[in-house]
């Protein structure tokens, strides 16, 4: 289901050339992939140990509260 | 290790260490959630502790089998806008989040598409940003970004499709090419790192 715009038909430096319909889908989708990348990135990077320090260190608040 | 069946009543006590558990399983959504929206790691990070310490803080106030995810975004981003409405300028922030972002990212492993689509995130207007974050990378509903957004349906729906055609605008426009890349420069590396990585999500 891969089908990527051509590389080759780009326009030549005019930017101008108006994509069509199923080229800005193409484009939309790949901007909604990056996206989702950039998020997920952060989401699979180690959690600094300070968050659950803080954490830990309030709920003992609370115990001895 | 996994005692939880969440159906069964608890004692209070019980209730904390349940609530704390999941608290934690959402620490890195947090993390991603304040980096995306401020476009810089350090001040995201603060926002993302302080958001969780405000969520551990109103644990008697949250239900035990809602959505905890929903509910501690939304923490986040009030947190987010009452600091801003406190003591940033916003135009300010943005500006410094863009060129801290640049130092952040300085790094060769990371694709050049990457970059551009931070930088041209950190131009949309705060509600598109958070509603296309939400929907778009969150795997949020429209309707639970709209609670989290505390909007209707509708306008979360009407915001993340300008959001859209504003990134998409932005990138094909090349108005972030540096290193004086040519206009559409951006656009052509998206494509070709989404390409990658949608390879990479089905092999």
């Amino acid at each position: 289901m891969i089908d990527t715009p051509d590389p080759r038909h780009k326009p030549a430096a005019a930017p101008s050339s108006q994509p069509g319909p199923e080229e800005v889908r193409l484009r939309q989708q790949a901007i909604g992939a990056k996206l989702r990348h950039l998020f997920d990135e952060v989401v699979n990077e180690p959690v600094p140990d300070e968050f659950l320090e803080i954490l830990r260190r309030a709920d003992q608040r609370g115990d001895k509260a | 290790m996994s005692l939880s069946d969440r159906s069964a009543p608890k004692p209070p006590s019980a209730d904390d260490e349940g609530f704390k558990r999941e608290l934690v399983q959402l620490i890195p959504h947090l993390r991603a959630f304040a980096r995306t929206l401020t476009g810089d790691a350090t001040a995201a990070d603060d926002l993302a502790q302080d958001a969780m310490m405000k969520a551990w803080d109103a644990r008697a106030s949250y239900q035990m089998g809602t959505n905890m995810k929903a509910w501690t975004f939304m923490i986040l981003r009030n947190q987010l806008y009452s600091e801003k409405r406190r003591s940033w300028r916003s135009s300010q922030l943005d500006q410094e989040a863009a060129e801290r972002t640049l130092v952040a990212v300085d790094d060769p492993e990371a694709p050049v598409a990457l970059d551009e689509l931070r930088q041209a995130l950190n131009t949309l207007p705060e509600e598109q940003r958070e509603a296309l974050i939400l929907v778009g990378a969150g795997g949020f509903a429209y309707e639970e970004a709209a609670e989290i957004c505390q909007c209707a349906v509708g306008t979360v729906k009407s915001r993340v499709s300008r959001a859209r055609k504003a990134l998409h605008a932005i990138l094909e426009r090349g108005a972030y090419g540096r290193d004086g890349r040519a206009a559409g420069d951006a656009m052509r590396s998206i494509l070709a790192d989404a390409d990658r990585l949608s390879a990479a999500r089905q092999g």
